[in-house]
């Protein structure tokens, strides 16, 4: 291979570009869905009704003591076989996504709620707030911004752990650089460039993150 | 309007509240003490359903608390509770604090709940901090906003769970005040407090608590007078001498 050689860079951006960008779509669908998702989990678990918080919490187990890409070849290769339909590789990386992440943030979630003063709950209660309107008004929306800096971080990672798609070759980011790689015979090239990219991405937002959590820090 | 009769209760095996009887008439202020730990505020608590008990019957405005069937929000939006420690919802502007369940649960407008929340706000003298958040107000005007609070939800009695408590001394006076002039104003008023200067001026009756039992229920005069109770006497010589 000899020298290096950059000027590839060049070329490749319209594709590192379509790549990011579905890695950045991933990242914002599977961290909406997987917040709005484990919050509903982080529910389930706290229920009284133990079948529930049961059920739940095999869920999250489940998933926290599986590889993410295990996950994501599973899912690829069996929905097709039980569905009897071809699921594209975007689409099925969307839903692993979502489904993986909602465990995490179900636990970020339910160390929220529990984050709670009790105090704050007999307020709301004492108020006459049925347990749905205490959660939804006062529990939950201090739970959110107690909890923001960690699902921020959680969503960095998440970011990151997206580039494991490739193994089902959805068309993000690393895919992209190691297409064009391929093509013009410069992959090492290429992986660097995407670490960049990479690297860039996450450590800004991780010094946001940072600003943020000093902000909250005050008003708390 | 308010009668407990006797309310036991325990957690495990240890018993916090044994056969505990009562009643609080209409219009009448009467003041729980005790030592701490004496089980006053769990059964301050009960009063509303905020803490279960076990055995007894507490009944407010002819509700029973403790029956299954009893739509227990419902009774807790005529029953005003104010906490030691405030309790105002940090994430909220005062004003929504006072609004909030006025809409929720009373189903008010929200232009009636706000017009109704800043009359008690002026109320409580407070007016002006309409706008702000909890944590810009000090302990003593966070707590009579937690009172205006209460009484926006037009109660038909009000449980003070230790107000002043947590408030340094200076801020002790201006909710003590709110709660005089409530007082005077004829508010059915259940009290757990170590403010025997409050209890003197306002309360009709003096509960003296004591490991989960009420040792003393006495009109205020004679209770200050001359406590039946040894347990009473320990009790008031080594707060009224502080």
């Amino acid at each position: 291979m000899g020298e290096f050689d950059f000027s590839v860079w060049g070329p490749s951006l319209p594709f590192i570009r379509d790549g990011l960008l579905f890695s950045l779509r991933l990242t914002l669908i599977a961290m909406t869905g997987g917040i709005v998702i484990g919050t509903l989990l982080a529910l389930a678990r706290l229920s009284p009704f133990k079948p529930l918080s049961l059920a739940a919490g095999a869920y999250v187990d489940t998933m926290r003591s599986i590889p993410l890409v295990l996950v994501i070849l599973w899912f690829f290769l069996v929905i097709p076989f039980l569905t009897g339909k071809p699921v594209g590789a975007e689409t099925s990386a969307i839903i692993t996504f979502t489904a993986f992440e909602a465990a995490f943030y179900c636990e970020i979630m339910r160390s929220g709620i529990q984050s709670v003063p009790r105090g704050q709950v007999w307020a709301a209660q004492a108020l006459g707030l049925t347990p749905a309107q205490a959660m939804l008004n006062v529990v939950l929306p201090q739970a959110l911004r107690n909890m923001l800096p960690v699902l921020l971080t959680q969503s960095i990672v998440l970011f990151q752990d997206t580039s494991l798609v490739y193994a089902i070759g959805a068309k993000d980011l690393l895919k992209a650089a190691d297409v064009v790689g391929k093509n013009y015979n410069r992959p090492v090239e290429m992986i660097v460039l995407s670490a960049l990219i990479y690297f860039a991405i996450c450590f800004s937002l991780s010094l946001a993150v940072r600003q943020l959590q000093k902000r909250v820090a005050i008003v708390r | 309007m308010i009668e407990i009769r006797d309310v036991s209760k325990s957690y495990g095996a240890t018993p916090v509240l044994k056969g505990c009887s009562t009643t609080v008439a209409k219009g009448e202020v009467v003041v729980v003490c005790g030592p701490s730990g004496s089980g006053k505020s769990t059964l301050i608590k009960c009063v509303n359903g905020l803490e279960p008990f076990q055995q007894g019957r507490i009944v407010v405005d002819g509700v029973s608390v403790g029956d299954p069937a009893t739509n227990l929000p419902r009774l807790r939006a005529r029953v005003g509770m104010v906490f030691q420690h405030f309790e105002l919802f940090p994430h909220m502007s005062v004003r929504r604090n006072l609004a909030l369940a006025q809409v929720q649960v009373l189903g008010r407008s929200a232009e009636e709940a706000d017009a109704r929340g800043l009359k008690l706000l002026d109320r409580v003298g407070l007016a002006a901090h309409a706008d702000k958040h909890p944590a810009q107000l000090s302990g003593g005007q966070q707590q009579r906003v937690a009172i205006a609070r209460a009484l926006a939800m037009d109660p038909v009695c009000m449980l003070f769970d230790e107000p002043t408590s947590a408030l340094d001394p200076e801020m002790i006076g201006e909710v003590l005040d709110v709660m005089v002039e409530l007082a005077r104003e004829g508010m059915t008023m259940m009290v757990v407090t170590h403010e025997m200067g409050f209890a003197r001026q306002v309360a009709q009756r003096i509960l003296f608590m004591d490991q989960g039992e009420i040792v003393e229920d006495s009109p205020a005069g004679d209770f200050f007078a001359a406590p039946k109770s040894q347990r009473a006497q320990l009790f008031l010589s080594r707060i009224l001498h502080h």
